[in-house]
């Protein structure tokens, strides 16, 4: 394939990268003040992208430059979500950012730019790919994490967010040239084809087990989630609403499509590692979340357990398991954004307030907030007739199919626990005693994100999940 | 014969060097050494036909690590005296690690089995004349890299530029500040003041009355 027609396979990211560097010349001769037409143009870009995704010339799945980038029905789903979260997040965080004071046309294109990232890492084929799809990403968001640059809260968050980080690539690195080592070659095609062939693969585990725990490190799964709270609290909130949503999906794709096409041959070495990381992630976000005052810190541990729920669906390793981590990661996707459209709406006098208690008796003074916040709890929480039930629905049942019924009973048993604290704020938020009243002047954007969010968990999913099936189904097969 | 010479001589500094890093008392010495440091094993990549490398080596790490830690160095006020206390304290515990790995390395080496020539031969095999000797026509080092860094790996290329951009607009955002009240210079303005400006030829001894 010439040069031209492979770039015309990868029109998305090409959209991104040049788009990203025009608006960033756009906005330096601008200056800051034009940062609202520049977080309007990178939506616009990233909308575009979605478009060019969609709409990709030619056959489905097809490998380019040498089998490094892969497009094919995993990508494209992965793609359209992220693209589309990180749209909601630059459009959510633009009255945030004007009443801080941040407005700076770096934000938006910042955010495209880690887009662009997460984009190479769903459709990373080869470790090197990989690693510096997670780079880009990875640089992008530890710049968005310190963005508030004056908080002292907001530094320590990038600089732990980095430090860690770094570790963590470190380890995924070390990994990396473990596996080269053991199997000659860094295709993800190449790999599988030489553990298919290799009688004993140590080496090659060893490698993976690394490998794994950098990842691991990314999606934020237990033992590896010790930054995940302090980087959610410290960050600006609108940066937390995007770090919980989009960086997590990709990060998960990546995830899934490393373990399943690299290396289907040693599946039984990996499972039990996996599985170790899901049972872990669920019992920290399940218990550590209980004691949480801060809502923010509630949402980090909350996305940890997430993780470990949708690391279910990769343990089964079958193609019903990556269905079934698709629609769980995007319906966790939507109802995250939905949330933290919600915190922050919740504005006093003096800016954003982040504690539980603050949401006593919300009934009473602003009953339509309340209500969405109910049903993006139920979700979150997974009661039946929300879209989250049906998301664990599915991950527990492909567990089933593969034989590992005790994870899926670890997994109903640590839902059952993490209830506890969502329905806690439920109550809270109908019994109890009012707080004072927030601020009601929010702006269109964050109502429409959370009434729409909301709407999608119960009860529009709920009647198109068959719908959601069906794309997470083909995307999954691609795989396979 | 002069490529053994330069091994030797290239080596030695090499290790010389590296020990005065540690050794000498100003850490300004101990960077200055670094440096040497690093051009004695650029020579040694020279010797091994990896000229590139060398290359890399000389503009990367003396041109611009080397100064950084240079700058940092003189930057910070180290205070040895204080480092140092706490030295005797220290020693049984630091004296006890370094027995216990002068012990490991003692019995990695004693266990280590050295392989026979033979052995050596099958692992490494003799180069054929094409591999020692470099088609003088051929591509060199950095023609070699050249072609395969902008065909087959495009991809990566790419990503790694906009990764450093990425730095870029990072250290930016997250460390430059608009100075109010700093006088700039702008030419175009001066050479603008036409009307104010008066030219005068002065007279050598008369002065401006």
């Amino acid at each position: 394939m010439g040069l031209a027609e492979t770039l015309t396979y990868a029109w998305p990211e090409l959209a991104l990268a040049v788009g990203a560097m025009a608006l960033l010349i756009a906005g330096v001769f601008l200056g800051n003040g034009a940062s609202k037409h520049i977080s309007l143009a990178s939506v616009v870009l990233l909308l575009i992208a979605v478009g060019l995704v969609l709409f990709a010339p030619g056959t489905a799945n097809v490998s380019l430059f040498d089998g490094a980038f892969r497009v094919d029905g995993f990508s494209t789903f992965a793609k359209v979500i992220i693209y589309l979260a990180a749209a909601i997040a630059i459009l959510m965080s633009d009255r945030y950012l004007a009443g801080e004071e941040l407005g700076r046309c770096e934000y938006p294109v910042l955010i495209v730019l880690a887009a662009l990232g997460m984009s190479l890492m769903a459709s990373a084929t080869d470790l090197i790919s990989l690693y510096m799809g997670i780079e880009t990403q990875s640089l992008a968001l530890y710049i968005l994490a310190s963005f508030n640059r004056d908080s002292r809260r907001s530094t320590e968050a990038g600089l732990k967010y980095f430090v860690l980080g770094a570790l963590s690539s470190g380890m995924l690195l070390y990994g990396a040239s473990l596996i080269y080592g053991f199997t000659g070659t860094t295709s993800f095609a190449g790999i599988a084809e030489v553990a298919a062939q290799a009688e004993n693969n140590t080496g090659l585990v060893i490698g993976l087990v690394f490998l794994i725990s950098g990842l691991a490190f990314k999606v934020s799964a237990a033992p590896f989630h010790m930054w995940t709270p302090d980087v959610y609290e410290g960050a600006p909130t609108p940066v937390t609403a995007f770090f919980a949503a989009a960086p997590k999906f990709a990060a998960m794709a990546l995830f899934v499509r490393t373990l399943t096409t690299s290396v289907p041959g040693v599946i039984d070495d990996w499972r039990p590692i996996v599985a170790m990381i899901a049972v872990a992630s669920m019992a920290v976000g399940a218990f550590s979340a209980i004691a949480q005052n801060n809502i923010k810190r509630l949402m980090a541990y909350s996305s940890i357990g997430h993780m470990g729920y949708a690391l279910i669906g990769l343990a089964a390793g079958t193609s019903q398991g990556v269905s079934s981590v698709l629609i769980y990661m995007a319906i966790y996707v939507a109802m995250t954004i939905g949330a933290f459209a919600c915190i922050l709406m919740m504005r006093r006098r003096g800016g954003l307030t982040e504690n539980i208690a603050d949401l006593a008796g919300l009934t009473k003074t602003n009953m339509p907030l309340a209500v969405i916040l109910t049903i993006l709890l139920f979700s979150l929480a997974g009661v039946p007739p929300t879209a989250g039930f049906f998301g664990k629905w599915y991950v527990f049942f492909a567990a089933v199919d593969a034989d590992l019924v005790w994870l899926a009973i670890i997994g109903v048993l640590a839902s059952a626990v993490s209830a506890f604290y969502y329905l806690r704020i439920v109550w809270f938020m109908w019994f109890d005693d009012p707080a004072p009243a927030f601020e009601r002047d929010t702006g269109p954007v964050l109502t429409v994100t959370a009434w729409g969010s909301a709407a999608l968990m119960f009860p529009v999913l709920t009647v198109f999940m068959g719908l959601l099936t069906r794309l997470a189904g083909d995307a999954a097969a691609s795989l396979f | 014969m002069i490529a053994a010479a330069a091994f030797w001589i290239f080596a030695a500094a090499a290790i010389l060097s590296g020990l005065m890093v540690i050794a000498s008392k100003n850490p300004v010495h101990s960077v200055l050494f670094l440096i040497s440091a690093f051009i004695s094993a650029a020579g040694l990549f020279v010797l091994m036909g990896a000229e590139y490398l060398a290359m890399l080596l000389i503009v990367v790490y003396v041109g611009a690590v080397a100064v950084l830690f240079l700058f940092v160095v003189m930057m910070l006020d180290v205070d040895f005296v204080e480092l140092k206390q706490g030295f005797l304290s220290y020693l049984p515990i630091g004296a006890l690690i370094a027995a216990v790995v002068v012990v490991e390395l003692i019995m990695v080496v004693f266990v280590w089995a050295f392989p026979s020539d033979a052995e050596l031969k099958l692992a490494h095999p003799a180069p054929t004349a094409a591999q020692t000797v470099a088609d003088p026509d051929g591509p060199n080092n950095i023609e070699a890299i050249g072609l395969i860094l902008y065909t087959d790996y495009v991809h990566y290329f790419q990503i790694a530029g906009m990764i450093l951009l990425i730095a870029m607009i990072g250290a930016i955002v997250l460390t430059f500040r608009v100075r109010e009240g700093v006088r700039t210079q702008d030419p175009a303005e001066q050479a603008n003041r036409a009307k104010e400006i008066e030219l005068v030829d002065i007279r050598p001894g008369e002065g401006l009355s």
